[in-house]
């Protein structure tokens, strides 16, 4: 390293180079983290479902509701997510676009169906 | 996410779309510095895991207290966190990172092949024989891209104390590669 070596901030620039993280991990943690989401979302509507019954929280009634909606945006988001996930895999099996745009539909069924077995 | 009682749904929304935002942003720079703290891809997954687990349990504590500040130290400080428990539970040394990172993806010529992977190799040796803050430090600083206030937050350390740890660490680090490289070398 005699000769090359004199800079070691270069050295050191290229040996700690940043690790790209594995997909399964980002698939892993996208699971995770969305389920999360969706506990909360649940934990959130079965609070306010045990407030409706007291009177004095009868004024906040539309936030169950504003629950339902949240929980299942961030549903319809992950199942998006996974789906969007394949869609090289699906771009390169394509034969043309309506081939393209059927397997892309059949793909955001399947990622739901998957989503609704997660959740039961 | 740890979150007041009275939060609306809608803050929830925001706060999960603003944590998935700082998710995707960093997940590279936790996966690497947890990579170069323990050495072997299993075990930096795992911790990258549990950092943003954890990072959103307190999501909502650490940006109301970060005042717009950037989150990323924060998020480090957890894998920093999380990793000295690793170490502490499992009476685990870390482990020399040099078989599939991104030092051998980089493009070299034939000629300087071997000699580069040797001299990586070495630096990544040297760098491990360094005490645990120093290499932090320098993990932080040349993996992440991190500067001296981002490390010094991530470390609870001061801006000028930083600055003196990584400017020890390299100069340490010289040495060891020096040491090292024999005296057949020099």
């Amino acid at each position: 390293m005699t000769d090359r070596t004199v800079d070691i901030e270069t050295m050191l620039r290229r040996a700690l180079a940043p690790v790209e993280p594995p997909a399964e991990l980002e698939a892993r943690l996208e699971m995770h983290l969305g389920s999360l989401v969706e506990a909360a979302a649940e934990e959130l509507e079965l609070w306010e479902l045990s407030a409706i019954s007291d009177p004095k929280n009868w004024r906040h009634i539309g936030r169950p509701a504003a629950a339902v909606v949240v929980g299942g945006t961030a549903a319809v988001g992950l199942v998006l997510v996974r789906t969007q996930r394949q869609r090289h895999r699906r771009r390169a099996q394509s034969r043309n676009v309506l081939d393209l745009a059927a397997r892309t539909v059949r793909d955001t069924g399947r990622e739901a169906r998957r989503l609704l077995d997660d959740l039961r | 996410m740890a979150t007041a009682p009275d939060q609306t749904p809608a803050v929830k929304a925001r706060l999960d779309a603003e944590f998935s935002e700082l998710y995707k942003a960093h997940l590279r720079d936790v996966y690497s510095y947890s990579y170069y703290r323990v050495g072997n891809h299993h075990d930096a997954e795992d911790l990258t895991e549990q950092t943003f687990l954890q990072a959103y349990r307190h999501f909502e504590r650490a940006q109301r207290e970060s005042d717009g500040r950037p989150l990323r130290p924060w998020l480090i400080r957890i894998a920093h966190n999380l990793a000295a428990n690793y170490y502490r539970d499992r009476s685990r040394k870390p482990q020399t990172p040099i078989d599939d990172a991104g030092v051998l993806s980089a493009p070299l010529t034939t000629e300087t092949l071997v000699e580069d992977r040797d001299d990586l190799k070495r630096i990544l040796e040297c760098v491990q024989l360094l005490p645990d803050d120093r290499r932090e430090a320098l993990i932080m600083r040349f993996a992440l891209g991190m500067d001296n206030r981002e490390i010094a937050r991530a470390l609870g350390r001061t801006d000028g104390a930083t600055k003196v740890l990584l400017h020890r660490a390299i100069k340490q680090l010289e040495v060891l590669v020096k040491t090292a490289e024999g005296p057949t070398d020099i």
